[in-house]
């Protein structure tokens, strides 16, 4: 289907009256610009809505409002040195994207990880994810004009696992915990049991989130049947992540590349039917509640021994010239980073596949001939982080 | 029957706060200032540079080697190598930073100039109430700034700092038995024939 046929199927579904557009008609549009600093944005980015009437025509997403040069710095600096700023790529998760580039590094030089690395990485990746979802969520909900509660619940537990992470690496969101070849520092018994500890606590607390929404008369009016996502558009647009699970297409990169050691784990994939807005929350219920039994398994079976490989370096790091691309089922999507060396310190090139920005690419096809007030869920629902969708 | 699910959510939202008047873990917030949690031991704010004896200038464990000043990457530290060198705390000649500046208005608090920093000389802080009116020269530290005591490394990291302590234990004891060694081997070199100038001890 061609792009302006499958707008104008868009405009005319669930239109009750002829489209006021005329060949010349641009006039009785109203155009609105949503954002930069409108509070449903979860950042800085704007809207360029036309609406006729309540109804969106047009949408034009506008953003680098955020933009620091992220990928141009990191080939002016060391390969450790570009292992904070991926902390600050999507915020919220920041251990995956230590991941996703200590693995692009690692397939570079060639680097194995030790088995205690590998689970340390398994664990605190779910952990992100559950953190992630519980908060992207609560967001979701709030943008539908639920203020508050389910998003303090969902803080309530990140906090619980911020506190590990705090623990663990030092801060709580700009964790910078992964190296080349292994983890910064080990985890010690009482992490492990605290760890476990919370664990326990989360099916509670996805239950009790369950309760509070997933039958909610006014979530599902007004998130059933909207935004909806075409498989195939999904997937000739690159959608990855819950995004894409929730059209039903059955892709994660966990399962497709066994990345780290997520072979040895038992799980599922949920995947949704209709590709609306409440597909999409559910998968993320769902997904949270595979990501516990992941959290069970790992913490069960944590071997002993080192977390760095010995031949790892620290300092002195010049890979041989080269190119690599490192991909990880991050919480948003497909996060890959591209490097090439050209044997100096420094990477030669170093570019982001951010989840987030291309999975705002069809925002404007979900949108189309629904409300304005719809656009926020819709575009709450994508789940970005404007840190990653610039960089 | 309609309103069910919303009726089951305000049961939830029921229970919870019910539940906060007699559980103590569903109150989650602490009122800061008044009440503060204890600092976490890893917690790190920005860096400061060890001294081991009284006297902070003579005993500063870096030696200008500006390998962080290199790693650093938002590039916010600044030194400038002395030309002359001097004793450091076991005694051994060395250079020193003549200026030691961290820009922390620039610091991301990363941690990596005390990963790559072989000496053992800078580590993470974790005072993080540094608000001030000055935001230029306010925000910029200077070595003296910078300069804490290894009593007061222990005290905010006490398991990190033994492990440093035992490290460089180790190190100096292997030091002073090759220089030693390499008095020895001068002594017994200097017995056949005459010296050549300082050979052994750096």
């Amino acid at each position: 289907m061609t792009d302006t046929a499958f707008r104008r199927e868009k405009m005319e579904e669930g239109w009750n009256r002829p489209p006021l557009i005329e060949e010349d008609g641009e006039a009785e549009l109203l155009e609105v610009a949503m954002g930069p600093h409108h509070p449903s944005t979860h950042g800085v980015f704007r809207m360029d809505l036309a609406l006729d009437g309540e109804r969106v025509v047009r949408l034009k997403p506008v953003f680098g409002y955020l933009h620091r040069n992220h990928e141009k710095i990191a080939e002016g600096i060391s390969y450790l040195a570009s292992m904070p700023y991926t902390d600050r790529l999507d915020y919220i998760c920041s251990l995956t994207n230590n991941w996703a580039y200590a693995l692009a590094v690692e397939k570079l030089v060639g680097q194995q990880v030790p088995e205690r690395a590998e689970y340390i990485r398994v664990i605190l990746a779910e952990f992100t994810r559950i953190q992630n979802h519980a908060s992207s969520i609560g967001f979701l909900i709030q943008e539908m004009g639920a203020s508050g509660t389910p998003l303090m619940y969902a803080f309530r537990e990140r906090e619980k696992i911020l506190d590990l992470f705090e623990e663990l690496t030092g801060s709580r969101m700009m964790c910078n915990y992964m190296r080349f070849g292994g983890c910064r520092v080990d985890t010690s018994a009482a992490w492990l049991d605290a760890a476990r500890k919370v664990v326990d606590g989360l099916p509670g607390f996805v239950d009790e989130f369950e309760n509070l929404l997933s039958t909610n008369e006014i979530l599902m009016a007004r998130c059933q049947r909207v935004g909806i996502l075409r498989p195939e558009l999904a997937v000739n647009a690159g959608i990855t992540g819950p995004m894409l699970r929730a059209s039903g297409v059955n892709y994660d990169i966990r399962k497709v590349d066994h990345y780290g050691i997520y072979d040895r784990f038992k799980f599922r994939v949920p995947l949704g039917d209709h590709g609306d807005i409440y597909d999409r929350y559910m998968v993320r219920i769902l997904e949270m509640r595979e990501s516990i039994t992941i959290l069970n398994q790992a913490l069960r079976d944590i071997p002993g021994g080192p977390i760095m490989d010995a031949k790892a370096k620290i300092r002195g790091f010049r890979p041989k010239p080269g190119e690599a691309y490192g991909r990880i089922e991050a919480p948003k999507g497909e996060l890959g980073f591209y490097l090439i060396s050209d044997g100096g310190p420094n990477p030669y090139r170093y570019r982001v596949r951010p989840p987030s920005l291309i999975n705002l690419t069809v925002l404007e096809d979900m949108c189309l001939g629904s409300n304005v007030a719809d656009v926020v869920l819709i575009f709450g629902s994508v789940d970005i982080v404007l840190g990653e969708v610039d960089r | 029957m309609l309103g069910e699910g919303i009726l089951k959510g305000m049961a939830e939202t029921a229970r919870n706060f019910v539940g906060s008047y007699f559980s103590a873990e569903r109150m989650t917030t602490v009122e800061y200032p008044e009440e503060r949690i204890a600092p976490i031991e890893a917690a790190r704010v920005f860096p400061f540079l060890v001294y081991d004896t009284e006297n902070w200038e003579a005993g500063l464990r870096c030696v200008a080697c500006q390998i962080c000043e290199k790693e650093c990457p938002p590039k916010c530290i600044f030194i400038e190598k002395s030309k002359d060198k001097k004793p450091d705390a076991i005694g051994k000649p060395q250079f020193y930073p003549t200026r030691f500046d961290i820009d922390i208005s620039v610091c991301m608090s990363c941690q990596i100039c005390v990963e790559v920093c072989p000496f053992e000389a800078i580590k993470m802080d974790n005072v993080f109430e540094l608000a001030t009116d000055d935001r230029f020269g306010g925000l910029l530290l200077d070595r003296k700034e910078l300069a804490k005591s290894n009593e007061y490394y222990h005290g905010i990291h006490p398991t990190e700092a033994a492990r440093v302590d035992a490290r460089l234990a180790a190190e100096k004891v292997k030091a002073d038995a090759k220089s030693t060694a390499a008095v020895v081997a001068s002594a017994v070199k200097g017995a056949e024939r005459p010296a050549p100038p300082a050979a052994g001890g750096v």
